[in-house]
């Protein structure tokens, strides 16, 4: 039971990322790269119908997490309190800046929300990298001090950051060079996933550029994912020892491989949409790989006197799992329904569809 | 610890009754909506289509606000609540997950198509997407009471050893006895609402002479709703929710009714009065003696149980704060129902454009219902202190053990200053919007 619903659950927020990533991605796009009025319109054109329902699948997952791993739920979300309300202030800043843009035609009006939507994009885009970095690193549970746990096992705060900014020592923060790092590639790849979707759904005179940047970007992609692989082993001294027990989960990597070699070849491509499989490829084969290699882990402790957090000690009650899986059957059929059709009414380029005319 | 409790409770306070805000007209606009552009497809008269685009437009905004406002909701259970969520989690997760699979998933995906694809559909299609939004609005709203019930009224579950709440029954979370009236009380509260929102801006494009056409259809619709929704919401709904009180909650209905001693002989019914704790009594009371025993029991000298009757560490914790929410509540409702009958009748009597003081009232009446909602859901909360589930659970008990007050102060003071801005926006918008009036597509 707690595996199908890790299972669940890790696809869920992997669809979240590779959804409202794009969302992410367009906005940092637009933020540094959008000139001219007519680029930004494509751009919110590219995204209008489809980002609240993306943003669904956070709070879906949000929901999932809550009713699945309470425990970790509660410890994570207060834990982690500080960012996790920041995101929340972000989130609403992105979403209020593209709703109300178009409210009034003025030209401070729009910069303002122009800046908004941008801003709170790229650093959403940094925050959930930062935040993989911190799933990964782990935490000191307990909040040990001098071997002696001042909370109970599973309970944790942390700061923003620390002085020493270190991801090895007791005090840990949020923001340290190891997290600090996801967040860069985090911002990275979803630049390239966005600009790939603005290119599958506009015409947009921007197309071609976009193109030329995300050729340039993958160098620095490839470049950043070399440089965290090689101070992976700082943080998690035994990398592959889930690969080497089940070898079928190489797959994942190769699949992340796949998606950041694959992109090279962007100015080639003959459809406009094979870039973004391509980067879609790279969040998936990113997230999956990340996740398999610390299976069964959901949270690291950091310190020896308490365990790590698992889907075997912060999953719910059996009888409430089980029940569960009737109802989620058939809401995630109904999911499915609902994206098809939105996707199918609007299919391809959305140059017209007049997003934030009232 | 104290102050840790006093900022928690203050921030989730403070958000979700900003929140509510929101979710109450789009709940009850999405219907009257519907309503609009079903009767258009019944009669083919454009004004009805023009008034579902010009109130799209309205609730576009405000459905944003709830949107954004309403994911805070969610990460405040883990991030303020965390040791009510590790403890209940089981539970309450069942709902608030389904929330999110059967209900936002349903509003959200076809809000797009709703609001952009009038033309891409054609009408039929586009009053299905409208009514779909208003599906996934108010079955958000089901799930949410019945999260709300479990914890007024716990069901369906066992306790652990470690104390943690698991579910040993689904059904009976659906199945609760508090779930429904709560549930159709709310609703009908949300329709109330919006019809009075409808009926303030028929009546001042009747007041003002323009977009007449519109202001009148506007009031003759908000009236309609708003007698229909203002009578059922205190009879049978509220009465409902009161019994559920009375049995389940005795000592939270002596403290919303200000009952401080048991009487013999039926108690009283209290109109106006300010509880004075340290005497134990109401001052300057105004009452009508054994018609609270009549509507609770329909006994003239039914027992009704006072304050004194309990311990006084299960009182709720403010009791005046819950008497005043209730007693403003009640009188709200009595006032909405009131004036709705009079410009019920004048509309029958086709004298409703024409009467303007009615139409004064009306327009002014339009942020009563928000008031009305909010100390209504007052009255459930403070109701229900100093539990988080019901006598299981204390509210102390369930705050984030790692979160210092300093940090909730300065997340709280952030919501504040955000929520300030929101708000601004928002008036300002939908002013902007009202103002101009709806667009009546030109031949």
């Amino acid at each position: 039971m707690e595996l199908f619903w890790y299972i669940v659950l890790m696809t869920m927020l992997t669809v979240y990322v590779i959804l409202d990533g794009y969302d992410f991605g367009a906005g940092i796009v637009h933020l540094f790269f959008a000139k001219k009025e007519k680029d930004k319109k494509a751009i919110t054109n590219a995204i209008g119908p489809f980002w609240d329902a993306n943003e669904v699948w956070l709070i879906a997952s949000g929901g999932v997490l809550f009713f699945a791993f309470p425990t970790l739920y509660a410890a994570s979300f207060s834990g982690f309190y500080l960012p996790l309300i920041m995101i929340l202030w972000l989130l609403i800043f992105r979403a209020i800046g593209l709703e109300l843009r178009g409210q009034i035609h003025n030209s401070i009006w729009e910069t303002i929300w122009d800046k908004a939507f941008g801003i709170a994009s790229l650093l959403l885009a940094l925050f959930f990298g930062i935040a993989l970095g911190n799933v990964v690193r782990g935490v000191n549970l307990g909040m040990v001090t001098n071997g002696v746990p001042v909370h109970e096992s599973h309970y944790f705060f942390l700061p923003l950051w620390n002085p020493t900014f270190s991801p090895t020592t007791e005090h840990l923060g949020i923001i340290d060079w190891f997290t600090i790092l996801l967040g860069i590639i985090g911002v990275v790849a979803l630049t390239i996933h966005g600009a790939n979707w603005i290119i599958f759904k506009t015409n947009s005179d921007l197309n071609d550029k976009l193109k030329r940047i995300v050729f340039r970007l993958n160098f620095a992609l490839l470049g950043l994912v070399v440089i965290s692989l090689l101070v992976w082993h700082i943080i998690e001294p035994k990398p592959f020892h889930n690969f080497i027990k089940t070898p079928w989960l190489w797959i994942f990597p190769f699949i992340t491989f796949t998606g950041l070699f694959g992109l090279f070849f962007i100015k080639r491509f003959k459809k406009d949409g094979q870039g973004f499989i391509f980067s879609a490829l790279f969040l998936f084969g990113g997230i999956t790989t990340t996740v398999a290699s610390i299976f069964p882990k959901l949270l690291p402790s950091t310190n020896t006197i308490n365990p790590d957090l698992t889907i075997y000690n912060m999953a719910a009650d059996d009888y409430g799992l089980s029940v569960g899986v009737n109802w989620f059957i058939v809401a995630i059929i109904l999911v499915i329904i609902y994206f098809t059709i939105q996707y199918k009414v609007f299919k391809g380029k959305m140059d017209n569809v007049g997003y934030g005319e009232h | 610890m104290e102050d840790m409790l006093f900022y928690d409770r203050m921030q989730f306070a403070f958000t979700i009754t900003f929140h509510y805000l929101f979710p109450q007209l789009t709940m009850g606009l999405s219907l009257i909506i519907v309503w609009f552009k079903w009767k258009f497809l019944r009669t083919k008269i454009e004004t009805y289509n023009d008034a579902a685009k010009f109130w799209m437009k309205i609730f576009a905004i405000n459905f944003a606000m709830g949107v954004v406002t309403g994911i805070p909701m969610e990460f405040q259970f883990g991030t303020n609540w965390a040791k009510f969520s590790e403890l209940t989690g089981g539970i309450i997760g069942q709902t608030l997950a389904m929330e999110g699979m059967f209900s936002f998933f349903l509003e959200s995906s076809f809000l797009g198509l709703f609001l952009f694809g009038e033309k891409l559909l054609g009408h039929k299609l586009h009053f299905v997407t409208g009514f779909l939004v208003f599906l996934g609005s108010w079955a958000s709203g089901y799930l949410i009471i019945a999260t709300h019930s479990w914890m007024q009224h716990p069901v369906g579950y066992e306790i652990l050893e470690n104390g943690k709440f698991v579910l040993n029954n689904f059904g009976a979370l659906f199945s609760n006895p508090w779930l429904l009236p709560s549930y159709f009380h709310n609703q009908l509260a949300s329709v109330i609402t919006a019809s009075f929102v409808i009926s303030a801006v028929g009546a001042f494009y009747v007041l003002n002479d323009k977009h007449s056409i519109f202001g009148k259809l506007f009031l003759k619709s908000g009236v309609i709703f708003g007698l229909i929704s203002s009578i059922l919401v205190a009879f049978p709904t509220g009465d409902l929710v009161a019994k559920n009180v009375v049995k389940h909650q005795p000592v939270t209905f002596a403290a919303m009714e200000g009952i401080f001693e048991t009487e013999d002989g039926g108690s009283e019914i209290v109109l106006i009065g300010q509880p004075n704790i340290l005497e134990k009594k109401l001052d300057n009371k105004i009452a009508v003696p054994n018609i609270l025993s009549f509507l609770t029991y329909q006994e003239w000298d039914a027992e009704i149980k006072g304050l004194n009757e309990f311990d006084s560490n299960i009182y709720p914790t403010n009791i005046p704060g819950l008497y005043y929410a209730y007693h403003i509540m009640v009188g709200l409702g009595t006032i909405f129902i009131g004036l709705m009958l009079l410009a019920a009748v004048q509309l029958l009597r086709k004298k409703l454009f024409q009467t303007k003081w009615i139409l004064w009232a009306l327009l002014f009446m339009a942020p009563f219902p928000y008031i009305a909602n909010t100390t209504g859901w007052y009255t459930a909360e403070l109701g229900r202190q100093p539990w988080l589930v019901y006598n299981l659970l204390r509210t102390s008990e369930g705050i984030s053990p790692t979160v210092s007050s300093g940090n909730t102060l300065f997340t709280l003071l952030g919501f504040v200053g955000l929520y300030l801005l929101l708000g601004l926006l928002f008036l300002i918008l939908v002013g902007k919007i009202i103002y101009k009036g709806p667009q009546p597509k030109k031949y």
